[in-house]
């Protein structure tokens, strides 16, 4: 199976709430081995994780001080 | 290592006495901002976070007796406020069930970032040093009006997702919609909100 820019997108975003498929993982690590552009966005998803996760810590750096 | 001594050691906290009444509750007052920031994230409308927050309080207060230092205040709390919360989301969208897909329909925004085959017009870039980004408040302040650009029911399963830490099925059961329909939505926020962030911070 040869993923789509979009269906990989998609996956990486099913990734990160899901467990994947072993055909889903093998084909979504074949299309990353490829292409930069999904890698970036891949790294970007899980930015986005651990952004979310710092705005409720936003305003007790004190503690962490 | 390995001491007896330190084997048999009494449980220290569980067995002190409790802590003054009104010493705890001004511990858990000082905490109170801190609960109304957690909740708003979620709940977008101000009354609303109050009431979640003003609900966990009570049921902090009342069981008082069951928290005996076992974790850090601030830990116990948020976890009795996130029950609240969801409460909450529960009761919302039992009110105003929302449409199957929001507005926005099946052809998003997005759907130009690819050509007819689904490949990128234009790859994406790499995002420069975004972990130096988080300790910014502009850069917080980014993300969240980001996140306010959301569709209403997007923004909530994400939110449910990453940021009470809920995972899919719970989200469904929640909002009462499928988990294909809650995948569909989680890709939506990703995408949206990566776009966001490009052209509002890491694309200068």
């Amino acid at each position: 199976m040869l993923l789509s820019c979009k269906e990989t997108t998609r996956l990486l975003s099913q990734g990160e709430d899901r467990r994947l498929g072993f055909g889903e993982q093998v084909a979504l690590r074949v299309h990353l081995a490829i292409c930069n552009g999904c890698r970036n966005v891949s790294a970007q998803f899980r930015f986005l994780r651990v952004a979310v996760k710092s705005l409720s810590r936003d305003g007790d750096d004190k503690e962490h001080a | 290592m390995g001491l007896e001594k330190s084997v048999s050691s009494p449980l220290p906290v569980t067995d002190a006495p409790h802590p003054m009444p009104a010493d705890f509750r001004a511990q858990v007052e000082n905490l109170r901002p801190y609960l109304l920031r957690y909740a708003s994230l979620q709940l977008r409308d101000a009354a609303a976070a109050e009431d979640a927050v003003q609900e966990a309080l009570l049921a902090a207060l009342t069981g008082e007796a069951n928290f005996a230092g076992r974790s850090n205040l601030r830990t116990w709390l948020t976890g009795i406020l996130k029950h609240k919360i969801v409460d909450n989301v529960r009761r919302q969208s039992r009110e105003r069930p929302a449409p199957e897909l929001e507005p926005e329909g099946e052809a998003t925004a997005f759907d130009t970032l690819f050509d007819r085959r689904g490949h990128w017009e234009e790859a994406p870039d790499p995002w420069e040093q975004p972990e130096t980004a988080l300790g910014q408040k502009q850069f917080l302040a980014a993300l969240e009006s980001c996140l306010r650009a959301l569709p209403q029911r997007t923004a909530q399963a994400f939110m449910m997702r990453e940021h009470l830490g809920l995972d899919t099925g719970e989200i469904c059961k929640e909002l009462e919609i499928t988990p294909t329909h809650c995948w569909v939505m989680l890709y939506r926020a990703r995408m949206a909100l990566r776009q966001c962030l490009e052209l509002n911070w890491f694309g200068k």
